[in-house]
């Protein structure tokens, strides 16, 4: 999973523009799936079905996880070659002061948020966050020829390509949600190695960063029975309350709270117990900020669970995470679908 | 019927909890003779069919309530908790509630005044900064009674008091359960489907698949709503007043009513006397909007019993207002029969 | 154009009363379609059949507007908003009500700070002197729009509503003008979108289309210091790439740019962080609808004097019409 990781990483798929990681995810997904498809907004559907046993209808359980990244797209182009940025999702604007950037325009091109100096600099002025409108990215060009090499509406990505950091720790830029997707792969590949019922469908989703959108068409598409969502969550950091935050070593994320079938959350930490694969619990009062949020209410509804990777820093350049979590929940997920089995049905009544 | 509501009422069902209501509106509609049953969601639905090929109306009401979710164990044994629905930070203060499926007591405390620096007493305690005191004294103990992903809710009980007025939690929109539990005891030439939805104070979310698997051709929500005839509220904010009957929505935040359903229902309650009020400020949103937008889209109306306090642990309805809502669907619904 | 829009801008038409502007485009169009039909929420839909993809258009037809929710005893209107209303539009701005009934907004002037103008300081004066005057021509639960008849000035055309009467021109015009499509083409005149994409959401979902395009109007960054945009009047009809309720889908942005420079039509192309179309609805109806959106710029959105450039208009319809009779 670390490698695929670390590849999706680099790959640019912005909300909206996912064509490039999408590619890439459906080839991976054809060396363990029945049938992989690609729908028109770039959801990649990997379909596993399990074997049946009897006569019993088997269930079929949606697996999602996003594939697109938070970064900026160019809003104008100004008379001196500068361009003018906007966010794609929530980037937080106090990060991108200094950071490097590629711009995919005809060409793909080397970038830099453009800083003033501290020599000339207001007393005061750095006391302030810098507003989107006055950032710009510098690509080295002259105006004239930057209009021929980029247009309004061009994606542009941060550069951060994965670092391995002490034990199994690395950090990098789109880790949210690329680690869901890498974990996708992890399930696909530990279900070779049991014997399970359900009819599997992985998707990686489009558009989450912007509303979890592409989960709302790839949910209605597949019509499935459960949905399981993979996200990451927030690490611990000092700056952070700890009721909002998880420990990068205590185990994988079960998330608990209205948008979670009750009955399916406790069927999982079940397993997971079971199996001695250690869990945190975390809540949320509200639609969680996941492709969940749509799944749940997709057609005549969908019971939904959702799993969680612990990430510091999330949505910056160096969102950090801790790989052992990665094989944790793909085994989690893997062993939860094997125990889908004659009666699951009832798992899902209230 | 009042004790109906009692029983509804005291009843635990927070937003993505609704098992205690959910139960007691199974065993009730299940005595109309109407066939029961519980969706994807835990929305429960009552049907009623009338005679073939007739028109299907759906009648709605939300039988969940605003609340609490634990989200974490102080070392001392205390709660953190977050709200669902959206609740006024400022009246939790000083509140009983209770916790888990054992009804663990537990109350919203803060230091008292006199430990309060003068600047305190002033501001607004932070939601996030409260906890909830079950009376244990460290986590250990604790963790035995209370999980952290467990919901709690108002202690609150049903009190009948002054001219006719009843105080309780919930009463949105415990009295559209209410009304489609009476309603549910007639029997029409239409397909009538009572929906009791999950999760309307989050988003709306049960009635968003209801709608879609029961394809409606036109619904009717009922809701408890803002009745602000108090002192300190300017008149024309109110939006609706105790003792003037049922009120009718032209449009919210969530829809702009039918015209044709909202004209009929005016004048249904002029022909038949019955009092009512036009809903006077667009505030609010209710299951009618995401019905409205289900599928080919539906014609929706919205009809409350105006309530004081809701979203609080202590809203008063005037039972009056209550059985003129009642009276006024049920002609409607006479209406509604094709002669 | 000039007259279609001097008209269309004219008739009352807020959230949820699209009666009557229902009515006025069905009479411009009936006669060039196959089909035509009101839906459950009153949008109005026309078809012109044909054989290869479904082509949904959408142009919404409601405008903002005030809703009454009080009358005090003096004869005073208190409103709220349809749809999204600045109050400091509102100051003394002359509105009507569907009955014809006009009235200007005032405000509780013992304010000290402008800063504190809500619309719940605000009111309707009808000139009437007591509730029950004011009942003889005004109920709660009407609504008022912006009344502010269309001028031209220097080839651009300024008044009420060009958001969206001027995308309803261009999709009136373009259906007039379109002679033949391989494409089987459902006009849609949509309701409600003012408050919250509505009409768009519910009509997606009975037409089921291959691809659609939604005709709006969108915001300028060519006044003096104006939040930044590189939207100009007068640079051509703007190509959607993004807006907060819809990433254009690629493909159908794609096709757009490619029909204007084969057709050697201007356009712009649009960024916004804000603001939301039909198309925001459309795009993710059941498995999801490649979607787009042509908008024409125009100044001062959702004021009583929105105004639009009359090449800008000509040029969008021109763009419509070479989309809509090639193949896809």
């Amino acid at each position: 999973m670390k490698e695929f990781l670390a590849e999706l990483m680099d790959l640019p798929g912005v909300s909206g523009q996912e064509e490039e990681v999408a590619k890439r995810i459906a080839g991976e997904f054809s060396g363990y799936c029945d049938e992989v498809r690609t729908d028109r907004f770039f959801n990649v559907y990997g379909i596993k079905k399990g074997r049946a046993s009897g006569g019993n209808p088997v269930p079929r359980v949606m697996l999602a996880a996003h594939m697109d990244e938070v970064a900026l797209m160019v809003r104008d182009i100004d008379e001196n070659g500068f361009l003018k940025v906007t966010k794609v999702g929530g980037v937080d604007q106090r990060i991108l002061l200094a950071q490097e950037v590629t711009v995919y325009g005809r060409e793909k091109l080397h970038g830099v948020v453009t800083t003033v100096p501290p020599h000339l600099q207001e007393t005061g002025d750095t006391r302030k966050v810098v507003k989107m409108k006055d950032l710009s990215v510098d690509v080295g060009y002259c105006a004239e020829k930057v209009r021929e090499l980029v247009r309004i509406g061009d994606l542009i990505t941060f550069c951060n390509p994965m670092v391995s950091m002490q034990g199994s720790m690395v950090n990098g830029k789109s880790i949210d949600d690329r680690a869901g997707v890498a974990m996708l792969k992890g399930v696909l590949q530990e279900l070779d190695s049991l014997s399970f019922e359900a009819e599997v469908c992985a998707v990686a989703t489009v558009q989450e960063e912007v509303g979890a959108r592409g989960a709302m068409l790839s949910a209605f598409q597949a019509e499935p029975d459960i949905g399981i969502a993979i996200d990451v969550t927030h690490g611990e950091t000092p700056d952070a309350s700890p009721d909002d935050t998880y420990s990068m070593e205590k185990g994988i994320v079960i998330c608990k709270g209205p948008n979670m079938h009750p009955g399916l959350t406790e069927r999982i930490l079940e397993t997971a117990r079971e199996y001695g694969i250690d869990c945190q619990i975390s809540t949320c009062a509200r639609p969680t900020g996941t492709d969940a949020r749509s799944i749940q209410v997709s057609r005549a509804g969908v019971p939904s669970i959702l799993v969680e990777i612990p990430l510091r820093y999330m949505h910056t350049t160096v969102e950090t995470l801790n790989l052992d979590h990665l094989k944790m929940g793909a085994r989690l997920i893997a062993l939860f679908i094997a125990s889908l089995k004659e009666g699951w049905q009832e798992w899902l009544k209230y | 019927m009042v004790e109906v509501l009692k029983r509804l009422t005291e009843a635990r069902g927070v937003s993505g909890n609704e098992n205690e209501v959910r139960a007691i509106i199974l065993e009730l509609a299940a005595q109309t003779g109407a066939r029961v049953s519980v969706d994807r969601m835990g929305n429960v639905l009552a049907e009623k069919a009338g005679r073939p090929g007739s028109k299907k109306i759906m009648l709605e009401a939300h039988m969940d309530e605003v609340g609490f979710l634990i989200s974490g164990i102080l070392d001392n044994g205390m709660l953190r908790f977050k709200t669902i629905g959206s609740i006024d930070q400022r009246l939790l203060l000083s509140k009983r509630v209770l916790i888990g499926e054992s009804r663990i007591p537990g109350v919203i405390g803060v230091k008292a005044i006199h430990l309060q620096e003068p600047e305190e007493r002033d501001k607004v305690f932070p939601q996030k900064q409260m906890y909830m005191d079950i009376g244990t004294f460290c986590r250990e103990e604790t963790e035995e009674l209370v999980e952290v992903g467990d919901y709690a809710s108002f202690d609150s009980r049903f009190v009948r008091f002054g001219d006719n007025k009843v105080k309780a939690k919930s009463l949105d929109d415990r009295v559209g359960c209410g009304i489609l539990l009476e309603l549910l005891k007639e029997t029409h030439d239409f397909d009538m489907v009572a929906c009791f939805s999950v999760q309307e104070e989050i988003g709306l979310r049960g009635a968003k698949v209801a709608a879609w698997h029961i394809q409606p051709d036109l619904a009717i929500s009922l809701e408890g709503t803002t009745c602000a005839d108090i002192p300190d509220v300017p008149d024309h904010m109110q939006t609706t007043r105790q003792g003037k009957g049922p009120a009718i929505s032209f449009m919210d935040n969530s829809s702009i009513s039918d015209r044709g359903l909202f004209r009929r229902m005016v004048e249904t309650a002029e022909s038949h006397s019955i009092p009512y009020q036009i809903k006077e400020n667009v505030a609010g949103g209710n299951d009618a909007g995401c019905i409205q937008k289900s599928r080919g889209g539906v014609p929706t109306l919205v009809v409350s019993v105006p309530c004081r306090y809701i979203h609080s642990p202590s809203s008063v309805m005037d039972l009056k207002d209550y059985s003129d809502t009642l009276r006024l669907m049920k002609e409607f619904l006479k209406g509604c029969e094709t002669r | 154009m000039k007259e279609l829009l001097a008209n269309l801008t004219g008739i009352y038409g807020p959230s949820g009363n699209e009666q009557r502007i229902r009515e006025a485009i069905e009479n411009e169009i009936r006669d060039t379609v196959d089909e035509i039909h009101t839906d459950a929420l009153g949008n109005l839909i026309a078809v012109k059949k044909g054989s290869g993809k479904k082509i949904m258009l959408a142009a919404h037809m409601d405008q903002i507007g005030l809703i009454v929710t009080n009358i005090d005893e003096n004869g005073f209107l208190r409103f709220t908003n349809v749809g999204g209303v600045s109050p400091f539009n509102l100051i003394h701005r002359r509105v009507i009500f569907g009955n014809g009934t006009a009235g200007t907004v005032g405000y509780e002037t013992e304010m000290e700070d402008m800063k504190s103008l809500k619309r719940n300081r605000m009111f309707i004066d009808i000139g009437a002197g007591s509730r029950e005057e004011a009942r003889k021509c005004v109920n709660i639960g009407d609504v008022a729009a912006y009344y502010a008849p269309m001028a031209e000035c220097n080839g651009r055309y300024f008044g009420c509503s060009m958001d969206n009467r001027a995308g309803c021109a261009v999709l009136v015009e373009a259906i007039k003008a379109v002679k033949q499509s391989p494409n089987e083409l459902v006009y849609v005149f949509s309701v409600q979108e003012e408050v919250g994409l509505r009409g768009a959401r519910t009509a997606a979902y009975s037409v089921v289309p291959d691809i659609a395009i939604a005709l709006d109007v969108t915001p300028t960054g060519d006044t003096p210091k104006t939040v930044p945009s590189a939207i100009r009047l007068g640079a051509g009809p703007a190509i959607k790439v993004m807006d907060s309720s819809i990433i254009a889908h690629p493909m159908v942005k794609e096709l757009m740019i490619r029909r204007a420079e084969e057709a050697g039509i201007a356009y712009q192309l649009e960024v916004l962080t804000a603001g939301g179309t039909d198309s925001g609805a459309i795009h993710l109806s059941r498995e999801g609808v490649p979607s787009g959106v042509l908008s024409v710029p125009c100044r001062y959105v959702h004021s009583p004097h929105e105004m639009v450039d009359s090449g800008d208009l000509e040029h969008s319809v021109e763009l419509l019409v070479k989309i809509l009779e090639k193949g896809i």
